[in-house]
């Protein structure tokens, strides 16, 4: 079979996505390896090698299970990787960073990302996510290795229940909003109309950006799996914008607690490079199979993989597991 | 799908898009550009690679106590150091939104948009803040 048939064969690509995702895992968990790591042994290029590979899978997994990249990497690499949760979590950062960077222009152009609704929550988001960035470097790493683990077991609640709202419903704009001039019209390829929005409980929203930005900063992970609850389903903004816009707040907010890892020491060139590398390419693949895969599918998989990895962060804060 | 934002705010959004395009393009190929020539020996680096695996599971205050390697912005003059010089991409990258949000606040204050301009004012204290290592007490 060629690989454009293969891709043709959604099922077929389904399977075989499904069959080697956890392969890397599964290897780079193995005792031998870890032993290998734990001892320092071995060359120094294997595990930036399987950080990229183990990247490019969850880069390919993560655009069509609709989170970002910073929130699969952390628990991850965290609980499967020999690295201090410092580096991963400055790693993290800078995948979720380089994400959003790189989708922004587009999402800017095709007005799926809203500056005018982006800036005063990026702010809020920025501000708190320095001082998560400050409180996780200040913590002991099993202490925030046990509440990142508590944090993934939660977001795994959340994509489990989350419902999404393609058009959200908003009667009328809060006056905040209206004197902030947020608001739009977007055109939707599919339908080919013009969508007016406008939101409503942007106070609330603020404060809920707030606390997503000190997680984001604390964790690492960057936010999208809240963003886009809060954007859509609280201040009803439309799904596609509020996803677009997502991304844009990222570019700030993890901005400034990047800076802080950074200044900090807390990030090695030889852990986020690949990561980002590895990720990058990856989602592009899996944007390409996003007409193929079963997002649905994908979307749960992740899921699973995420309460295992929340499980493993957890277990191995408490000194459960090594 | 086309940007149609009533128009009104369109300029300072396609603006705000080409800068995000280009210092994030710049970024990446600096990133790449000196994460090859870190890895493959063409800059030299000060931490052997052979020895990363035995700082890289430090916390990374340690690893910076055990290491030597500079705090804040001192590896801005070391920049013929390999692991050093990945640093530059990454600043970049971190410093996208800096650039940004410099390049709308013109189309802002032309326009006496006020509450936009402080917001943006603010954000690039927040962000030069967080860039400079004051926020870290290493100023």
């Amino acid at each position: 079979m060629s690989f454009s048939t293969f891709c043709r064969n959604g099922a077929g690509t389904d399977a075989f996505v499904m069959r080697c995702l956890p392969l890397p895992l599964l290897f780079f968990s193995h005792p031998a390896f870890a032993a290998g790591a734990a001892a320092g042994a071995g060359a120094w290029w294997v595990w930036p090698l399987a950080l990229f590979v183990v990247c490019f899978f969850l880069g390919i997994v993560a655009v069509p299970a609709g989170v970002g990249g910073g929130v699969l990497f952390v628990p991850i690499v965290g609980s499967f990787f020999p690295f201090h949760l410092d580096f991963v979590r400055g790693a993290g950062l800078l995948v979720a960073l380089a994400s959003s960077l790189a989708a922004g222009p587009s999402l800017l152009k095709a007005g799926l990302a809203n500056l005018r609704l982006a800036m005063p929550l990026a702010f809020g988001a920025s501000v708190s996510a320095i001082g998560g960035a400050m409180l996780g470097l200040a913590l002991p790493a099993n202490v925030v290795q046990v509440a990142l683990g508590l944090t993934i077991l939660g977001i795994v609640v959340l994509m489990a229940v989350a419902r999404k709202s393609e058009y959200p419903h908003v009667p009328a704009s809060d006056p905040l909003s209206g004197m902030l001039g947020i608001h739009g019209i977007f055109r939707d390829a599919i339908s080919g109309e013009d969508v007016n929005w406008q939101v409503h409980r942007t106070p609330l929203g603020m404060v809920l950006f707030l606390v997503i930005g000190f997680l984001g900063g604390l964790f690492g992970v960057g936010a999208g799996w809240a963003n886009v609850p809060v954007l859509n389903l609280l201040m009803g903004v439309p799904l596609k914008v509020a996803a677009g816009t997502s991304s844009l707040i990222l570019t700030t907010a993890s901005s400034s607690a990047t800076w802080y890892y950074l200044d900090n020491g807390a990030i090695l060139p030889v852990i986020a490079v690949p990561s980002v590398i590895g990720m990058m390419i990856g989602a592009r693949i899996g944007a390409h199979l996003l007409s193929v895969l079963n997002a649905s599918v994908i979307r749960r998989m992740v899921i699973a993989m995420l309460f295992v990895s929340g499980v493993g962060a957890l277990l191995k804060g408490l000194g459960i597991w090594a | 799908m086309g940007l149609k934002d009533a128009g009104q705010y369109e300029k300072e959004q396609l603006r705000y898009a080409a800068w995000l395009h280009w210092s994030t393009l710049l970024g990446f190929l600096t990133l790449i550009g000196t994460f090859v020539a870190y890895v493959f020996g063409i800059l030299p680096a000060r931490i052997p690679l052979e020895r990363l695996p035995q700082v890289w599971n430090l916390p990374a205050d340690k690893y910076l106590e055990v290491t030597g390697m500079p705090k804040g912005w001192a590896w801005i003059g070391m920049l013929g150091s390999g692991d050093l010089a990945s640093f530059l991409g990454i600043a970049i990258l971190s410093g996208c939104s800096i650039f940004c949000i410099l390049a709308v606040m013109p189309v802002y204050a032309k326009r006496r948009d006020w509450i936009y301009l402080v917001l943006c004012a603010l954000e690039i204290v927040i962000l030069v803040s967080a860039a400079s290592g004051l926020l870290s007490g290493r100023h």
